[in-house]
């Protein structure tokens, strides 16, 4: 995220840099009709030099204005989450808060894995394998956060057995899969790992 | 000031500014005639205006962080210096700032002393200057209170106990102004309010202050009037803006090292103890740019003189255009004055000494004697001297005192020409 900050920081110095230095040129063609001596010159570079250096300068002092607004280090800190998953019953979700964000922890039946994994990948608006999806079939782990608008989508409900977001009408499938309404993608799976058979880690 | 009437060039140009006249303000600013001889104590306006709009916009950005709630502000602050990213760096700006704002506006206040700026027809210049002066100390103690350590708590319930010190409401203003029986969570967020208001107040008397600068013109240092505009003023811009900034630059290198350096060294360090309504930390003094009026305050030995005392040092001030009876602006030409303004500069710092000392023995007869001192000055020094003193002659234009020099070089680039 910051580094994106860094880069648009970049920009704008350039971009007044640039805006500058076309000016000085223009001007100078305008006033200085007079053939240019070597003190002109001299003088040219200062300005410039100076102008750069200044705009070089407010662009870092800046920098520290702009980061402040980025998640801070405590923020940073609850980035990592450990769930409990030995308790969850087969067919059941649980929720969990991960960044801020709910994830959805869902144990599948047979039936619902079997549906996912046989889906024609051409069907699809975000072709993507159930095996692609998942760590171990069984376990279904994917941010609940639908990719129209943000809002969370309603389990075990929808034409496709999976989720029905009530915001805007997206239905996903077992796999949270896009399938019908105006979502662009899946749901999104976060960066997970089963440290045992009962414990996983997001994050 | 003989400025002829300003037309935009382009169609669009005159288009607007018939209507919003911004540009006409502009083109202003930048011809702008200033006196030639500014030396570098006039550079510090420049220094405040900029220093003012750094305190809004550290501020603007630690408000984004901290919170206002007596049992949340201090770890706010903590989490604002460990946390949030540059937290550090932005609060020692803010914490720092305040200090070189009074750093400057004291040398701003003892040039215009120096150089009689206040006097006619600089007068609402100096009252404006003086009501900019009280809001700065109204809003650095209202921010002081709001990292909620324990100076922070104690100062509040100081200055706030100077209220009850009025005969007959003072026990109702206090708790009115406490919102409660003590100082406690709701005089935190009202300070904190507060706290944020008057920088605006304060944007907006500064830009009365400099109109009110731009209707006379600057005063300068030989403390006479402008006789011939074209030979004797160079533009706003580049000539002042340029020497500006460079004042400007050296005061930030100033600043950087405290802010980079010692950052803790003007502040108190029981101010990293958390509010305690139960204790009073065994000594208290008031940031270092409020101590001589702290000072002045602990020397009258009752409680409502004390207040009037205090309050009167400052209001005194604006009187000060009518206290000076002398005809003369500048101390370079009068002698006795001259004197007595060191005199008078080195009675505040004795009385800022005073203020960060406790009130006993010695402390106390010498505080007492200053702040004595520092009211004889404005009620009868400055009176008197307009009639007794024998002024120097005063040259005939700002230009002559360094007539003589100019002299010498344009015969020296002639020889050298030959």
């Amino acid at each position: 995220m910051s580094s994106s900050y860094a880069v648009l920081t970049t920009i704008i110095v350039l971009l007044i840099l640039f805006l500058y230095l076309s000016w000085v040129f223009v001007s100078i063609k305008v006033v200085d009709k007079e053939p240019k001596g070597e003190t002109s010159e001299r003088r040219d570079f200062l300005f410039t030099a100076s102008y750069a250096l200044g705009a070089v300068g407010v662009g870092a002092a800046m920098w520290p204005l702009i980061d402040q607004m980025n998640p801070d280090a405590s923020v940073k800190a609850l980035a990592i989450t450990e769930v409990d998953i030995s308790k969850i019953g087969l067919g059941k979700t649980i929720t969990v808060l991960w960044r801020g964000k709910p994830v959805f922890i869902r144990r599948r039946t047979q039936e619902e894995i079997s549906k996912a994994q046989n889906v024609n990948l051409e069907e699809l608006k975000d072709p993507q394998k159930d095996e692609d999806r998942v760590k171990k079939p069984e376990w279904l782990i994917m941010t609940g956060v639908c990719t129209h608008l943000g809002c969370v989508p309603l389990g075990e409900k929808g034409d496709f057995g999976g989720w029905f977001c009530p915001c805007h009408g997206s239905h996903y499938d077992t796999s949270g899969r896009i399938r019908k309404g105006p979502a662009p993608t899946n749901l999104e799976i976060p960066k997970y790992e089963f440290v045992d058979n009962n414990t996983i880690k997001i994050g | 000031m003989s400025e002829e009437k300003y037309v935009p060039k382009s169609k669009l140009g005159q288009w607007f500014d018939s209507r919003l006249p911004l540009l006409t303000l502009a083109h202003h600013i930048n011809d702008y005639p200033t006196p030639k001889n500014l030396n570098y104590w006039w550079t510090f306006g420049g220094i405040l205006t900029f220093f003012l709009i750094i305190q809004i916009i550290t501020g603007l950005v630690l408000a984004m962080h901290y919170v206002a709630h007596a049992d949340l502000a201090f770890g706010s602050v903590e989490h604002i210096m460990r946390n949030v990213n540059y937290g550090w760096l932005i609060r020692y700006l803010h914490a720092n700032g305040s200090s070189m704002f009074f750093l400057a506006v004291y040398i701003h206040i003892f040039r215009a002393l120096f150089y009689g700026s206040y006097k006619a027809p600089r007068e609402m210049i100096w009252i404006i200057g003086i009501l900019i002066y009280m809001l700065m100390m109204a809003t650095a103690f209202m921010g002081y209170v709001l990292p909620w350590g324990q100076m922070s708590f104690w100062a509040a319930t100081v200055i706030t106990n100077l209220f009850s010190a009025i005969p007959l409401v003072g026990e109702s203003i206090t708790s009115w102004l406490w919102g409660g029986y003590a100082v406690g969570s709701p005089t935190l967020t009202r300070f904190f309010s507060l706290h944020y208001l008057m920088p605006f107040l304060i944007f907006g008397l500064v830009i009365l202050h400099i109109w009110a600068l731009h209707i006379p013109g600057n005063n300068n240092p030989v403390g006479i009037d402008i006789k011939q505009p074209s030979k004797e003023t160079v533009p706003f811009h580049p000539y002042i803006v340029i020497k500006d900034f460079y004042a400007l630059l050296i005061f930030l290198i100033i600043f950087s090292g405290f802010v980079f350096f010692v950052p803790n060294v003007l502040g108190h360090p029981d101010n990293y103890i958390e509010a305690n309504p139960m204790v009073t930390p065994s000594h208290i003094v008031p940031e270092w740019y409020l101590l001589p009026f702290y000072a002045i305050l602990r020397s009258v030995p009752d409680k409502l003189g004390g207040v009037v005392v205090m309050f009167a040092a400052v209001f005194i001030l604006m009187f000060l255009p009518w206290l000076d009876t002398s005809k003369v602006r500048s101390a370079v030409f009068r002698p006795l004055y001259k004197v007595f303004f060191w005199i008078l500069v080195i009675d505040v710092i004795v009385l800022g000494y005073i203020g960060a000392n406790p009130p006993e023995g010695m402390y106390l007869i010498i505080g007492r004697i200053a702040t004595i001192y520092y009211f004889v000055h404005f009620i009868l020094i400055m009176p008197l001297l307009g009639f007794k003193e024998k002024t120097n002659p005063l040259p005939m234009s700002i230009s002559d005192p360094v007539l003589d020099s100019e002299a010498k070089l344009s015969s020296e680039k002639t020889m050298n020409n030959k």
